[in-house]
């Protein structure tokens, strides 16, 4: 009887490693990949022009694709927000629950694999690499938190840790699982080498924007500015996006750095009131929050600094509600010196 | 056999994809489904989910600063 496995697929290099490890050994693959509105794929690439060269594919259906697996896409975002907001075993250096995360996510994923009669889980943890949520100590944590208990089996590690119910029973050989650990990631190099596996996601730099410190000081500002740890999908995608001012505590200006950029945010100008320039090239802004009339023409001053027209005695920039009503103001651009640093998220 | 339009404007990275996919979980063998995107990536990721789980490809375009891809639904159980 052919064993069936569900593979937790990150777009990186130690899940494709893991799936194929076990594809070696005759077991049926299926992958999911979760997303939890954090994910850094793709979105940056497909905003901004810098990064247009840089290529688009999504790395967990490019995974996928190269091992001939099926893969599920889970949206996650509404109830991964209590996982952001009150993680049990607290954030990482930044907002990052790595740990509550993972957990999270084999939680899911033995739900999936409960309802579509797959034996076990797998994934490309190694023990030791991440300082959180893949320590000798905390992996088992996640198997006894999400309930997964030993039907949990980490291919790349394996032999650092007690036999599996899947090595047990002989549905894998554990001789041939293998006894990674640590940061190194020359042992997965050298394994994908073997394999054949020549093009894969970089590993450095991870695949979540809550490990990233400017974004989690972006996320903590909203969070500050609107009195509780609230969001909605615009609001974290908004986060990647353009220049973050907050001249006043109530509101925010989120103001375009290049043209990918302007185009991205022009889609949100039925939400949220915007500034754009129209005297000189210049970015288009939107402004988050509660403001006054006077704090338009502030907004404004800032807006037009960063225009062509930075240097000229005044420019031209049209503000629009959010019903589509707009007029014109003429405002001199606000001068560097004035540009207070703390307003800068 | 039915056609379906999908509006995934503005939508990012996995989120087109996530919402063929669900769609296309609703449809029968034989559908089509046009989705209607902004985001470049789905030229590479949409044709990617639909070659891993066996649906076809039957038209990609750009249009308007718009991407079309237009899916025929297969029969994918066993």
């Amino acid at each position: 009887m052919q064993r069936k496995a569900v593979a937790l697929i990150s777009g990186g290099l130690d899940s494709l490693l893991a799936v194929r490890v076990m594809q070696e050994q005759g077991i049926y693959v299926e992958g999911i990949n979760f997303f939890t509105g954090f994910c850094v794929e793709g979105h940056t690439h497909a905003i901004r022009k810098k990064d247009q060269k840089k290529p688009k594919r999504n790395n967990a259906l490019w995974c996928a694709e190269q091992l001939g697996i099926k893969l599920h896409i889970i949206d996650i975002v509404e109830e991964y927000k209590d996982v952001v907001f009150n993680p049990r075993y607290g954030y990482g250096a930044n907002l990052n629950p790595c740990l509550d995360c993972k957990i999270f996510m084999v939680k899911k994923a033995r739900e999936w694999m409960e309802a579509h009669d797959f034996d076990f889980i797998i994934t490309g943890e190694v023990v030791g690499q991440r300082p959180k949520s893949q320590r000798k100590d905390t992996m088992p944590v996640v198997q006894k938190d999400s309930g997964i208990e030993d039907r949990l089996l980490r291919p790349l590690c394996a032999r650092n840790l007690p036999p599996t119910l899947p090595e047990r029973e002989g549905w894998v050989d554990r001789d041939k699982l293998y006894d990674f650990s640590g940061r190194s990631r020359k042992p997965q190099m050298a394994l994908a080498k073997a394999f054949g596996f020549a093009d894969y996601a970089q590993p450095a730099g991870g695949c979540c924007f809550l490990t990233d410190e400017q974004y989690s000081i972006k996320l903590q500002d909203l969070w500050q500015a609107r009195g509780n740890k609230q969001y909605e999908m615009d609001d974290i995608m908004l986060l990647k996006v353009g220049r973050h001012i907050r001249p006043e505590p109530g509101y925010k200006l989120i103001i375009s750095r290049e043209e990918g950029e302007g185009k991205f945010l022009q889609g949100y100008r039925k939400q949220y009131p915007s500034l754009k320039t129209t005297s000189h090239a210049g970015p288009l802004c939107l402004i988050d929050g509660d403001f006054a009339e006077e704090q338009i023409e502030q907004a404004a001053r800032i807006v037009a600094r960063y225009s062509q027209g930075k240097n000229a005695p005044e420019v031209e920039l049209e503000f629009r509600d959010t019903e589509g009503n707009t007029r014109l103001l003429t405002v001199p651009p606000l001068p560097p010196h004035e540009l207070k640093k703390e307003w800068v998220v | 056999m039915s056609r379906t339009i999908l509006d995934c404007r503005r939508l990012l990275c996995p989120m087109p994809v996530i919402r063929v996919q669900d769609r296309i979980a609703e449809l029968q063998a034989g559908d089509e489904l046009q989705a209607i995107c902004t985001d470049p990536g789905v030229m590479q990721d949409i044709p990617a989910w639909c070659r891993i789980n066996g649906h076809e490809i039957l038209e990609q375009r750009l249009e308007d600063d718009e991407y079309i891809l237009l899916i025929r639904v297969q029969d994918t159980e066993g």
